[in-house]
């Protein structure tokens, strides 16, 4: 039986443009800090598909993920702030904090890549700690990041003379500085979800996936599996230092303190929740996740204030045994992700047959 | 007062309580070949029990010894941190034993942070000061002074891996330990109990977590909860040093790390001032005036050199000092 109407492909595509095209000036009647919330929920996807390539793709953990995306964040800072007095143009900082991330993750990689799987997960999470420390300390006898305090009055992104940071009128329609990011995140977004999805049936996603699956096997194909995996590790950093990018631009402000551990489990409790490799799967998760802690700030507080007359259990607490406990139950019910990529899917249940 | 044996004491000191974290990472990773990344929560946790018992026992006002209130911090710390152990093995590392890697790795991750944010629940955000008890007398050894908490965390990490030796190469259950270390199919065949082993594993590693978790907090007088992430990455290294999997590794390892970061954080402020480099000094000549300083790394860098020390080993020798070949995948 045939459907009564049936709507081309594109309708559908077109709908969900039209929709996000219009989402932020639905937002803005609600409150500017809405729009805000979901630039930052954007830049998550961004940084979610940007790590599934590593644990996704390629099955590398990498637990310092948020130090590329640091790194990323302080080259904008430096180079656009009155801090060296420098303000170079949005178009040489974005790729020279991509290239700087790509080479940290090259050079962190390069040594471990070729040993076992868990060594790359314990380097990269001393990783994310040393250049803590460095945004720490940096700061004396010759201050390069001004320590603890961060950077401040980071110059927002300008294009052709529009300042992304003021409020500006088109047809008569305002558009905010918040607003104007969430079309430029859009884009970058559109850009990453393009990428990965052609890497995804490309001849190097093949090749990670054969490498996630059994590294000896695919090395047994002929695939050079180090700097394949190389190829997995730079790719993920460098889009982790855009993301800084445009984290510094939007916030005007970094500082230590936004690089911590914690954001870096919270990026791979996406890719986890999501599906890992699978990038609609992804983007669910880092959708849900993001909303997560605005949930809870609006219902946990409250209750919590209601049933016991003062707060137990700080929202950000919960939020952190959640993400744990996500971590825990995904791994042992749902290996494959609530979304996951048919695959991968197929290959886990063939596992758990095999381990019957 | 002579600095360099100072630094030699106190890098023991730090380098004991490394080697006895440092053996737990490397007895799990012996019979299962996977990192127990929670293992520096257990540690963690360890110390913050051990610090509730020790102040409720001074809080009674009892007229016991300060040696024995530590020792029942210790001995309440013990069963705590196995239990915790024993859980991590079910939850995080038993159902995914045929899984692949990645997902004992993520559980094991998973459970870290819910165990530090429990943590922090119970003991709150702030760091807890450890009651100094322990009567904290010097002694002086060729120009340099060593505490008598310095002497008890040294002398009983020396019991401790002596019993531990003992345990694993002359006990009935070592020797299951080191034949499923060595192939667990076979073990099998030999009628040995390979979860049993497991589990024991992880529990004895935890029992040693905790007493390192009480020498910590009583070195440093102070514990908080994120104190076992640190120190876990670096037991790590000191196992990795050694060669992970390898008992007697760890324990060198563990020394020799202690040793690196002490002499490393005592001597770098000194190295990389630039008033003393020749040339740079001359370009500096306005702050190196007066015998000014020009210290690019201090010793607040101190945290670095075990990463670094991990960096470098796994770049020139990945099997560490007396390991055997790790390179390839299981």
């Amino acid at each position: 039986m045939k459907p009564y109407v049936r709507f081309p492909r594109w309708f559908g595509l077109a709908l969900i443009a039209l929709a996000l095209l219009l989402l932020p000036h639905l937002l803005t009647q609600v409150g500017t800090a809405w729009v805000r919330i979901a630039n930052f929920a954007i830049l998550f996807i961004f940084l979610s598909l940007g790590l599934n390539i590593v644990v996704g793709m390629a099955g590398l953990l990498d637990l310092g993920y948020v130090a590329f995306y640091a790194v990323g964040a302080y080259v904008w800072a430096l180079l656009a702030s009155p801090h060296f007095g420098l303000h170079m143009p949005f178009w040489a900082i974005l790729p020279l904090g991509a290239l700087l991330a790509c080479i940290a993750g090259a050079v962190l990689g390069a040594p471990t890549l070729r040993l076992r799987g868990d060594y790359l997960a314990i380097v990269t999470l001393g990783f994310g700690e040393i250049v803590r420390i460095f945004m720490n300390n940096l700061s004396s006898p010759f201050n390069i990041t001004n320590g603890p305090k961060g950077i401040t009055r980071i110059d927002g992104m300008n294009v052709a003379g529009m300042n992304f940071s003021a409020t500006d009128t088109f047809l008569g329609i305002p558009f905010s500085g918040p607003t104007k990011y969430y079309y430029v995140l859009l884009l970058l977004l559109l850009l990453v979800i393009v990428v990965n999805l052609r890497l995804q049936n490309s001849r190097i996603g093949r090749a990670w996936v054969a490498i996630r699956e059994d590294e000896l096997a695919a090395k047994a194909a002929g695939i050079n599996t180090r700097n394949v995996k190389l190829l997995a590790f730079a790719m993920g950093a460098s889009f982790g230092g855009i993301a800084g990018g445009m984290f510094a631009a939007m916030q005007g402000f970094v500082s230590p303190e936004s690089f911590v551990l914690h954001e870096s489990i919270m990026i791979l409790a996406m890719v986890v929740l999501g599906g890992m490799g699978n990038v609609w799967g992804v983007i669910a998760g880092a959708l849900l996740l993001s909303f997560v802690p605005e949930l809870l700030r609006y219902t946990v507080e409250p209750a919590q204030k209601a049933l016991f007359g003062k707060m137990l259990i700080e929202p950000e607490v919960l939020r952190m045994l959640l993400f744990g406990m996500a971590l825990v139950l995904m791994m042992r019910f749902r290996p494959a992700g609530l979304w996951p990529e048919s695959r991968h899917k197929r290959e886990m249940s063939e596992m758990k047959e095999e381990a019957a | 007062m002579d600095i360099f044996l100072q630094q030699i004491i106190n890098g023991l000191t730090t380098g004991s309580v490394y080697a006895i974290v440092a053996l737990g990472y490397t007895m799990v990773y012996g019979v299962i070949q996977l990192i127990n990344f929670a293992h520096g929560e257990v540690v963690m946790i360890g110390a913050m029990t051990a610090f509730t018992v020790i102040m409720a026992v001074v809080g009674l006002g009892l007229p016991l010894p300060p040696a024995l209130i530590v020792l029942l911090g210790v001995l309440a710390a013990i069963p705590v941190c196995m239990a915790i152990g024993y859980t991590l093995e079910r939850v995080a590392y038993r159902p995914l034993r045929h899984a692949p890697r990645l997902a004992p790795l993520i559980t094991a991750i998973g459970m870290s942070i819910i165990l530090q944010h429990v943590a922090l629940l119970i003991w709150g955000r702030d760091p807890r000061a450890f009651p100094q008890i322990m009567e904290n007398t010097s002694f002086a050894i060729g120009g340099a002074a060593i505490s008598s908490v310095q002497i008890a965390i040294i002398s009983m990490s020396v019991i401790l891996m002596a019993a531990l030796t003992w345990f694993v190469y002359r006990t009935r259950f070592g020797i299951a330990m080191r034949a499923t270390a060595e192939n667990v199919h076979v073990a099998g065949l030999m009628g040995i109990d390979a979860n049993r082993v497991i589990a024991g594993t992880f529990i004895i590693a935890a029992g040693l977590g905790a007493v390192a978790g009480v020498m910590v907090g009583t070195y440093y007088g102070i514990a908080h909860y994120t104190m076992g992430f640190i120190l876990g990455l670096k037991a790590f290294s000191a196992a990795v040093l050694g060669g992970i999997g390898n008992l007697a590794g760890a324990m060198l390892g563990g020394l020799l790390l202690g040793l690196v970061e002490a002499l490393g954080a005592g001597y770098i402020g000194d190295f990389t001032d630039l008033c003393r480099w020749p040339v740079v000094s001359g370009m500096l000549s306005e702050r190196c005036a007066d015998g000014g300083h020009v210290v690019l790394f201090g010793s607040n860098y101190q945290d670095v050199f075990a990463f670094a020390v991990l960096i470098l080993v796994l770049v020139f020798r990945p099997s560490g000092l007396l390991g055997e070949r790790v390179s390839e995948r299981a």
